[in-house]
């Protein structure tokens, strides 16, 4: 077993969907690491390439480093305010190479970028696509297994998949101001009974839009439909972008925006803000993993692996919470900064594994085209 | 660029400085079985805009050619992709409608009112078409929204909210971009009416309905389809306003539909299908237009500004004022708001959005001088050709109207990814594409104006054997001096605007403003993108403004 599951640290139970406790096995079926290519034979034993960039060091303290890890990833991880500037420079100290982050539009974007380019892509690694996009991501054959023994992983379910490493995730929630909704509804039921006005994305072209269709079919199965019928009245407009939405809910025209439970932590550290908050829903809340992998055809394959492994310490992990707004993969030794500690955490973690995930992803969105169409 | 008050060499004129026209009519005469051959400058002026037509034709139809090639398998519509289409059409049809009768009242108002501040006013008014969709929205939400300025109009009086969110939503927003442009498209039908024939008209004791009959409507039959073609176009291809707005999958528009096949199914036949019938129902609207569409035949006048003598009554002055002053609270009030809003935070703005603006600068320089470059030499072309010919060209110039920005980018990804790394190729496809987006304006805003100086004064060029780089420095430039100004401007302005292709291109350190800011409001800090929507929307404005007002400047000198 090249990987142990380990047990949620958070108080609450993970479940899968069909209410069985996550357990490994349920990751996508995907080729094993040991039945996959031996990469390392390709491209030198580690000693080897250690000398060769102990001998490239010894060469030239010259600044154009040895190799160039490229990194394909979402547009807003690479933007000047996103964890991209930091994680490239807290990776170059050690590796000894330049690292190109390449942004991508967003999350399902980026999966058709490397589709685009195929085999010849130049990517290394590709970080960003979620749980919704793994098995997808695994079937075009265009990654490579990692390999990696992750270290105790903080995430509320268990942790097997050859390819991808996660790197953060969170729960999706709606967000409001408790100064405006000082009692939100507690379930997707309060919430159609009540006369809360919502802001949802589209789940055609954004991935918490995405993610809500996936919610309501994990919480109420065959009752989506109704959910969704009954939600029609209170959303107040469906959004391109999450940017779209958060930004009209806090121009107020509605009540609570689809959003993630770390949401309220960005107006509380950064803007010293307490006003915003999620709201517990009482059938639990779909989780977004955020993953990386290596890709079959890197030129660097070596150093691609060195940066999943990279990713997954206190370096890398450290950036995450206050630059992506997300829950650290591995939560750093210092702890989560303060402030953390004021977030919601949902008795239940709900998610499809990845094979099911994409399997019901065009009858989910047909099944919320139809209720709010009529 | 525009030459601003460059003292360029004046050709030869006659009478009180301006130049003489001559009828094209009676130059007819000139043309016959002994008319010399195709002066060599000529042969050159064609090849360039063939040129040019080749490679707009590789950016909207072989993008696409690429991207049906690509595709493992040929595309299949759903019926969700129909009721796409059907919203797409409705939704624009009742768009370009609305924009076009709104635009008539306005633009007659301007055409015949003289009042101080009208230069600045008709600027202004133009400045919703030149926002980001992003920003205009936030601007019409902060007025008709939720929390709106309406809104809470309405509930001082005690009376009921009303909701912006649906086709209405949709409608309002595509009228508010889109009016400006219709009322400056039909504005110019109006100003085209020689002053002799209004001056004529009161001379016979017309009323305001004779008027109509005899002069307006001919010149209306002749603008409006071209308007209504144009903002019809506009709207078709339209997706975030449409979605944000529209409350609702209900607003699913073809544009969206090509989205989600790349986005969420990787299909690119189905992509490259819808495409294609994006591209159909243009050609359609187009066609439509076109055949609609009756020359009104004013001949020439004296370029006298128009002096109305009918216009003075107390009735007609309320109506213009009215159809002013609305025109001015719709389109400025949501401008006002991104003021508003940004202002505070705009000495605060982080050094990246500096930068961003640096490069989006450069940009929107670069596409400037590109798609003046391509739009003369596609008009000189065209005025240079047989009318088939001709019409063709001209339908390749506009063609960039009706193709989807996703498909151009996508399908520039895949003939430019086997040749280069697509980051070095950044700018100069940012620059192409935005040069190409503008085109279509440019071109109509040249195109009248060039076959103009060649009617009055080709023969006289052609009889001292001007021909060639002299001809168009002596010639035809001073005389474009004004539209070549306002399609600089407008090229400069959308360019500052677009987000379009960059997305599949940039690399983290070549973001433009536009992207600086949907990145800034993805890292939560809509403080901060409010202060770079004001700097994004106030450098729009400066941009065209400078442009337009170097060409007038050009234009007397």
């Amino acid at each position: 077993m090249h990987h142990t599951a380990h047990p949620a640290t958070r108080p609450e139970t993970a479940r899968r969907t069909d209410g069985l406790p996550a357990r490994p096995g349920t990751g996508p079926r995907l080729p094993h690491r040991r039945t996959g290519a031996p990469r390392h034979k390709r491209s030198g034993t580690p000693s080897r390439t250690a000398a060769a960039t102990l001998a490239a060091a010894l060469l030239a303290a010259a600044p154009a480093a040895a190799d160039t890890l490229t990194v394909y990833t979402y547009d807003s991880f690479v933007s000047d305010w996103g964890p991209g500037p930091q994680v490239k420079a807290a990776f170059e100290a050690v590796c000894d190479c330049t690292v190109d982050l390449v942004g991508t539009g967003d999350g399902a974007e980026l999966l058709a970028r490397i589709q685009l380019e195929g085999a010849r892509s130049p990517a290394d690694i590709v970080l960003g696509l979620d749980t919704n996009l793994t098995a997808r991501s695994a079937a075009t054959g265009l990654f490579a297994p990692h390999g990696i023994e992750p270290p105790a992983l903080d995430l509320p379910i268990a942790w097997d998949d050859p390819l991808f490493l996660p790197y953060d995730w969170g729960w999706f929630a709606f967000v409001h101001d408790t100064t405006r909704l000082p009692e939100p509804p507690a379930s997707f039921d309060e919430l159609i009974a009540s006369d809360v006005s919502i802001l949802i994305q589209d789940p055609r072209s954004s991935t918490p839009g995405l993610g809500l269709v996936k919610w309501v079919r994990a919480a109420h199965g065959d009752r989506a439909s109704e959910i969704w019928e009954g939600l029609a009245p209170r959303i107040v407009t469906v959004t391109r972008g999450w940017s779209e939405a958060y930004g009209l809910f806090l121009r107020g025209e509605a009540d609570m925006v689809l959003s993630y439970t770390t949401s309220p932590a960005y107006h509380l550290i950064a803007e010293d803000d307490p006003t915003k908050a999620a709201a517990p829903f009482a059938e639990g809340h779909y989780l977004q993993v955020e993953v990386a992998g290596m890709l079959a055809n890197a030129p660097n394959p070596d150093l691609a692996r060195r940066f999943l492994e990279f990713m997954l310490t206190d370096a890398f992990q450290a950036i995450i919470p206050t630059t992506n707004w997300m829950y650290p993969a591995v939560t750093p030794e210092g702890g989560l900064p303060e402030g953390f500690e004021t977030l919601m955490i949902p008795e239940t973690s709900l998610l499809f594994p990845p094979q099911e995930a994409a399997a019901i992803r065009d009858a989910a969105i047909e099944e919320w085209r139809g209720a709010l169409s009529r | 660029m525009p030459e601003g008050g460059a003292p360029l060499p004046s050709p030869p004129r006659a009478g009180g400085g301006r130049p003489l026209r001559a009828r094209p009519a009676a130059g007819q005469a000139g043309a016959g079985p002994g008319a010399p051959p195709l002066p060599a400058g000529r042969g050159i002026a064609v090849a360039a805009g063939l040129c040019v037509a080749a490679v707009l034709l590789v950016l909207n139809l072989g993008t696409l050619a690429a991207v049906a090639f690509h595709a493992d398998a040929p595309g299949r519509l759903g019926e969700a992709d129909w009721a796409a289409v059907r919203f797409t059409l409705w939704q624009a049809t009742a768009s370009a409608l609305i924009s076009v009768a709104l635009a008539i009242p306005v633009a007659r108002a301007l055409a015949r009112r003289r009042f101080p501040g009208r230069a600045l006013l008709i600027t202004a008014l133009g400045a919703p078409f030149l926002l980001p969709t992003l920003v205009a929205v936030l601007g019409i939400l902060a007025v008709f929204g939720r929390g709106g300025l309406v809104n809470q109009g309405l509930a001082a009086l005690g009376l009921p909210a009303v909701t912006v969110y649906g086709p209405q939503g949709v409608i309002l927003a595509h009228v508010f971009f889109n009016l400006p442009l219709a009322t400056r498209l039909i504005l110019q039908g109006w100003l085209a009416i020689p002053a002799e024939r209004f001056r004529l008209a009161a001379a016979l004791g017309f009323t305001p309905a004779d008027t109509f009959r005899h002069l307006e409507r001919p010149m209306l039959r002749e603008v409006v389809p071209g308007a209504l073609a144009v903002v019809f176009l506009i709207c078709l291809t339209s997706f975030a306003v449409a979605l944000t707005l529209g409350g609702g999958p209900r607003a699913t528009t073809v544009e969206l539909a090509i989205y989600q096949a790349f986005r969420l199914d990787f299909d690119l036949g189905k992509a490259a299908l819808l495409a294609m019938v994006q591209f159909a129902l243009c050609a359609l609207a187009a066609a439509l237009a076109w055949g609609v569409a009756r020359p009104a035949g004013f001949g020439a006048g004296l370029d006298r500004p128009v002096a109305r003598l009918d216009a003075g009554s107390p009735l007609l002055r309320a109506q213009d004022a009215v159809a002013i002053a609305l025109a001015a609270v719709f389109l400025l009030t949501p401008l006002a708001m991104v003021v508003t809003g940004g202002l505070p935070h705009l000495a605060s703005l982080p050094e990246p959005v500096w930068r961003a603006t640096l490069r989006s600068l450069m940009v929107a320089a670069a596409s400037t001088v590109l798609a003046l470059a391509m739009a003369l030499a596609l008009a000189l072309a065209i005025t240079r050709l047989g009318p088939r010919p001709a019409g063709a060209l001209e339908a390749i110039g506009l063609m960039a109207l009706a193709a989807s920005p996703l498909v151009i980018g996508t399908g520039l990804f895949l003939l430019l990814f086997p040749l280069m790394r697509p980051a070095d190729a950044a700018l100069p496809v940012t620059a192409l594409v935005n040069a190409a987006m503008a085109l279509p304006f440019a071109l109509r805003a040249l195109l009248p104006a060039l076959r103009e100086v060649e009617a009055s004064h080709g023969r006289l060029a052609d009889s001292l054997g001007m021909t060639g780089l002299a001809r168009l420095r002596l010639v035809t430039l001073p005389r474009l001096a004004r539209p070549l100004g306002f399609a600089a401007g407008l090229t400069a302005a959308l360019s500052m605007g677009d987000l379009g292709v960059i997305v599949l291109f940039a690399d983290p350190q070549g973001a433009t403003l536009p992207l600086q800011l949907y990145r800034l409001m993805g890292a939560y800090r809509m403080d901060e993108a409010a202060g770079a929507a004001l700097l994004l929307l106030a450098l729009s404005l400066l941009l065209f403004w400078a442009c337009d007002r170097g060409g007038r400047l050009g234009a007397r000198g």
